[in-house]
C-alpha cells in the first residue's frame, strides 16, 4: 500500500475514486459497535472478572455470618479441573465434544448428501427446497417438545423401531436422542449451503472430466468436493460453532441436571441459576476459549473463510487504486 | 446441469427416491406434529397416521385459561418484533459501510462482527443476570431484547451486506452526479432499492429471535412474561403429572405454521440471504 488515507468523501464524488472513507464509516459503524460493546463485550469482561470470585459465607468481625463476594483468584478454575465439581464439569466437556464432534459429522455427511440430490434432481426441486427449510423454521425448543413427544416410551419412534426404549431417560440412548433431533434440524442446513456452492461450479469442469473419461465418483473427489470445499467449510464451521454452545435440545428433550446429556453451557446456566456465579462465570469462560480456539483452528489451519466476499472486495479496491498511483 | 436428458434410467430413478427420501426427512417430524395436535385429547397414545375424528379440542385448551398460551405469544411477538426493528435501525449502516465503503480495518470490522454472532450466549447469561437481578429488570422486556441483540445485530448485518454487495454500484454513482451527496444517495436511492433485502434480513432476524430460547429462560421467571418457546416446554397437565403432548403439538402448530407459511412464500430470497453470507 502505497497511497495514504485519504480524507472522507465530500457529496459528490465518485464512489470508484480509490478513496478512504475512514470518518464516514467510523460514524456509521459507531452505533453497531456501541450496541455490541455494550451487550458482548461488557458482559464478557464481567464474566471474566465474575469467574475470580466467589460467594461466601463469613464471619465479621463481631462474629455475625455474612454473605459477600471474595476474590479467589483461580479457585473457581482450579475446582472445575480437579475440585468436587471436576467430575461434572469433565462429564459436560465430554458431552459437549462429543455432540458437537458426531452431530456435524452426520449432519454434513447427509447435508452434502442432499445437495448432491437437490442439484442433479430433474423435477421436484422446488418442492424440496420448500421442505428442506421447514426443520430450520421450526424453533429448536419446539423440535426438542416434538422429539420429546416421538420418543415417548409408547411414541412413535418405539412402534416404528418395534423396540422398548425409554429414551428420554438418562443413559446413552439419551445422547442418541439429543443426536437425532440436532441432526434432523440441521442437516438440511448444510444441505442448502452446500447446495450453494455446488450452483457455482462451472459446467464446463465437468465435461472436461468426462472428456477424460473420468468416473461419476473420481469427479465428486477430485472436482465436486475440493470445489465445494469453501462453501462447505463455513456451513461446518457454523456447525461447529452452534453445537458447541448447544443448550435448548437437550435441556428441553431430556431435562436439566441429567448427566448424560449436560453440556458446559446447561452446566453455567444451572450454576447461575443457583445465583452461583462464580462458578458459572468459569464454566462460561471456559467455554468462550473452546468456542474461540474452535474457530481460531478453523480458519487458521483448515482456511475455513468467513469473510470471504468481504475481502475480495478490498483486494479489488487495493488493486484499483496501485493502478490509480501508477498512472 | 451436468445430468442432461440422457442420464440413464437407473440414475434419473436414483434420484427421485433420493428427493422423497429428502422430503420425508424434512417433514415427517412436522406432520406428526400437525396430526398429533389433531387428535381428541384422549386419542393421545393413538400412533395411528392420520386423525381421527379431527379434533380442534388440543387448540382450544392451549388457549383456555389455564394455559394462558396468547399472552406468550403476545411476548413473543413484542421480544422478537422489538429486537428485529431495533437491530434492522442500528444494522442497515453498518452493513452499507461493509459493502460499500473503503476504510482501513475492513477486514478486522467484519471479524469483529462474524465473530461476535459466534459468541456463546451463555457468557451473556451469566453477567446479565447477575446485572438485571440487582437493577430489577428480570421479567421485564428488556432483559430479553438487549441480550438478543447480541446474535441478531450480527446476523443482520451480515445478510444485510450481502444485499447491499449484489447491488450495482452504478446506482449511487449516477446520483451523486445528479448533486445527491452520499447520504441523500443512501436515503433516496440506495434504500428503497435495498428494501426487499432488508425485508428477507428482516424475517431471518424475526425467526431467530422468535426461536430464542437460554435468554428467556434465564431472565423471566413469571408466567405473565414467558415467551412462546419458554411456556410450551413448560406446559403441564392438569394433574401436574400427565404430560399434555397435544396440547403441546397444538401450540407448536401455532409457534410454527405461521412461520413455516412465511418462509414458503419468500423461501427463494430466504436461501439467497441464507446462502450468501454463509450465515445462520
Amino acid at each position: 500500500m502505497t497511497a495514504p488515507a485519504l480524507p472522507p468523501t465530500q457529496g459528490g464524488d465518485a464512489t470508484t475514486s480509490p478513496q478512504r472513507h475512514g470518518r464516514l464509516a467510523a460514524w456509521l459503524l459507531s452505533p453497531t459497535f456501541l450496541v455490541l460493546g455494550l451487550i458482548v463485550l461488557y458482559p464478557l469482561i464481567a464474566s471474566l472478572r465474575e469467574s475470580l470470585y466467589r460467594k461466601e459465607e463469613g464471619l465479621d468481625e463481631n462474629g455475625f455470618v455474612v454473605e459477600g463476594d471474595n476474590f479467589v483468584g483461580v479457585e473457581n478454575f482450579a475446582q472445575m479441573f480437579q475440585g468436587d465439581t471436576a467430575d461434572r464439569f469433565w462429564n459436560a466437556f465430554f458431552n459437549t465434544t462429543f455432540f458437537t464432534v458426531v452431530g456435524v459429522t452426520f449432519a454434513t455427511v447427509l447435508g452434502v448428501a442432499m445437495a448432491l440430490v437437490m442439484h442433479h434432481a430433474l423435477r421436484g426441486r422446488g418442492f424440496v427446497r420448500a421442505s428442506i427449510l421447514v426443520p430450520w423454521a421450526v424453533p429448536t425448543a419446539m423440535s426438542a417438545v416434538l422429539w420429546q413427544w416421538i420418543f415417548q416410551a409408547d411414541g412413535v419412534a418405539n412402534e416404528l423401531l418395534n423396540t422398548q426404549i425409554l429414551w428420554t431417560t438418562e443413559g446413552f440412548q439419551a445422547k442418541i436422542a439429543v443426536l437425532i433431533a440436532d441432526v434432523w434440524k440441521t442437516a438440511p442446513f448444510v444441505g442448502l449451503l452446500t447446495l450453494a456452492g455446488l450452483q457455482v461450479i462451472p459446467n464446463d469442469v465437468y465435461e472436461a472430466a468426462r472428456v477424460d473419461g473420468a468416473s461419476g465418483w473420481l469427479q465428486f473427489w477430485r472436482i465436486t468436493l475440493p470445489l465445494v470445499r469453501p462453501a462447505l467449510m463455513v456451513a461446518i464451521l457454523f456447525r461447529v460453532m452452534d453445537v458447541l454452545r448447544i443448550f435448548d435440545l437437550p435441556y428441553v428433550l431430556i431435562g436439566p441436571r441429567k448427566q448424560s446429556v449436560e453440556t458446559l453451557s446447561m452446566l453455567a446456566f444451572e450454576e447461575a441459576g443457583q445465583t452461583r456465579y462464580g462458578p458459572a462465570a468459569a464454566y462460561a469462560t471456559m467455554l468462550f476459549v473452546y468456542v474461540a480456539l474452535a474457530a481460531y483452528a478453523f480458519v487458521k489451519l483448515l482456511g475455513a473463510d468467513l469473510i470471504g466476499e468481504a475481502r475480495v472486495r478490498t483486494k479489488e479496491a487495493k488493486k484499483r487504486q496501485r493502478e490509480v498511483v501508477a498512472a | 446441469m451436468s445430468t442432461g436428458s440422457g442420464a440413464p434410467r437407473g440414475r434419473r430413478w436414483l434420484l427421485n427416491v433420493g428427493i422423497i427420501i429428502i422430503v420425508i426427512y424434512c417433514l415427517a417430524p412436522f406432520y406428526w406434529m400437525v396430526v398429533s395436535a389433531l387428535r381428541r385429547p384422549n386419542d393421545q397414545a393413538d400412533n395411528s397416521f392420520f386423525p381421527s375424528p379431527i379434533s380442534l379440542e388440543n387448540f382450544k385448551g392451549v388457549f383456555g385459561p389455564d394455559v394462558g398460551f396468547g399472552r406468550s405469544l403476545l411476548n413473543s411477538v413484542i421480544v422478537a418484533g422489538i429486537t428485529t426493528l431495533l437491530t434492522l435501525v442500528v444494522g442497515t449502516f453498518a452493513a452499507y459501510t461493509l459493502a460499500r465503503l473503503n476504510f482501513r480495518f475492513k477486514n478486522f470490522v467484519a471479524g469483529i462482527i462474524i465473530a461476535t454472532s459466534m459468541f456463546p450466549v451463555i457468557s451473556l447469561i451469566v453477567p446479565l443476570l447477575k446485572l438485571f437481578t440487582e437493577i430489577g429488570w428480570i421479567n421485564s422486556y428488556q432483559a430479553m431484547i438487549l441480550p438478543s441483540l447480541s446474535f441478531a445485530l450480527p446476523l443482520a448485518v451480515w445478510t444485510l451486506a450481502t444485499f447491499f454487495r449484489q447491488m450495482p454500484k452504478e446506482l449511487e454513482e449516477a446520483a451523486m452526479v445528479d448533486g445527491l451527496t452520499r447520504g441523500q444517495a443512501f436515503r433516496k436511492v440506495i434504500l428503497p432499492l435495498a428494501a426487499p433485502g432488508m425485508f428477507t434480513t428482516a424475517i431471518i432476524t424475526f425467526i431467530a429471535a422468535w426461536n430464542e430460547f437460554a435468554i428467556a429462560l434465564a431472565m423471566v421467571t413469571d408466567r405473565e412474561m414467558k415467551t412462546a418457546t419458554v411456556a410450551i416446554s413448560q406446559f403441564t397437565g392438569i394433574t401436574g403429572y400427565d404430560s399434555p403432548f397435544g396440547t403441546k403439538m397444538a401450540a407448536g402448530v401455532i409457534v410454527t405454521v405461521p412461520l413455516v407459511i412465511v418462509v414458503l412464500i419468500f423461501q427463494r430470497r430466504i436461501i439467497a440471504g441464507l446462502t450468501a453470507g454463509g450465515v445462520k
